[in-house]
């Protein structure tokens, strides 16, 4: 709790910098400030419905998923299934890193693959509810390719980690 | 009455989620929007534009340093690539966002141990490089580009 509301208080800490940044900026140059505060109005209107989206699609993986439902598929045992769960588990998985670490240790004392573990960290890469704002930026053609590169490649990282350090398993 | 409960909570964590990402987002647009408007050409010119690989090793170690929400990943990747920043690199900086955690290692070690932690990072950095490459070329050859 204190952690999240000291990860709250970060965010707006940062926007504080940044309107310092802005304000130094103003002394310095009013004109390309304003310049720069009209793109971003500009960026802001456009990016807007797209954050109505993401809040949306935040609020069905935290109904949906949380770090008890990923450990019941990750077993030492689980196989083809292991890997898929642990990037499936990886893709809709959400929150700090840090509770994931947490669980992921768990896990791995009960048995869990290192393999799963890696692939599982970078197959969060890929961000299901951030999806519509990546296709906005870049490209549903680039959305496409650059996810499933992910995926296979996490499964890849899984594979190297795992070889590079097998007697932790 | 479980679902009722169930629904309040993931509304109040997925609320709270917002609340705490919405100064990032507002912050991140503008300090990109300021930097861009400021410094388009040094962007573009001055750090990246040396070739591929260059690029891909630079945009990777900006993005294993940075640390953040995703979304901050997206907008700033996004900006830099309208600032004329080429999509190698802006793709290695927004797989290694994730993918690498410098600032998150020292946990990392402590809860998954060193080696892992250490091997893993390292694995992820160069995969990122891989991959920027690989996206692109793939564009590229399907025209996509």
């Amino acid at each position: 709790m204190s952690k999240q509301r000291r990860s709250g208080l970060g965010g707006w800490f940062f926007l504080g910098i940044v309107l310092l940044g802005y304000g130094l900026s103003f002394l310095l140059s009013p004109e390309a400030t304003a310049d720069a505060f009209a793109f971003f109005r500009r960026v802001m209107r456009q990016v807007f419905p797209v954050l109505g989206i993401v809040f949306l699609l935040l609020f069905i993986a935290n109904l949906l998923l949380t770090p008890s439902t990923v450990k019941r598929y990750l077993g030492k045992e689980a196989g083809i299934k292991g890997w898929i769960a642990s990037v499936v588990a990886g893709v809709f998985s959400m929150g700090p890193i840090y509770a994931w670490y947490t669980a992921l240790a768990e896990l791995q004392q009960k048995g869990m693959r290192t393999a799963f573990v890696a692939t599982f960290l970078y197959s969060r890469a890929v961000k299901i509810p951030l999806l519509p704002l990546m296709i906005y930026y870049f490209g549903l053609s680039y959305t496409i390719v650059l996810c499933l590169y992910l995926i296979v490649f996490s499964v890849v990282n899984g594979f190297l980690t795992e070889r590079l350090i097998p007697h932790e398993t | 009455m479980q679902t009722n409960n169930q629904l309040q909570a993931s509304l109040t964590k997925t609320i709270r989620t917002f609340i705490n990402i919405l100064p990032i987002i507002v912050g991140m647009l503008m300090a990109t929007s300021l930097v861009v408007t400021l410094f388009p050409g040094e962007i573009s010119a001055g750090l990246f534009g040396h070739g591929d690989i260059p690029d891909a090793v630079l945009g990777a170690a900006i993005g294993s340093i940075a640390a953040g929400h995703p979304l901050a990943s997206y907008l700033l990747s996004g900006e830099l690539l309208s600032g004329g920043v080429g999509l190698i690199a802006v793709t290695a900086l927004l797989v290694t966002w994730v993918t690498v955690g410098i600032v998150q290692l020292p946990a990392e070690m402590l809860m998954l141990g060193t080696r892992f932690a250490v091997y893993r990072n390292f694995i992820s950095f160069c995969i990122a490089i891989i991959i920027a490459l690989l996206t692109v070329y793939t564009l590229q050859l399907l025209e996509l580009a």
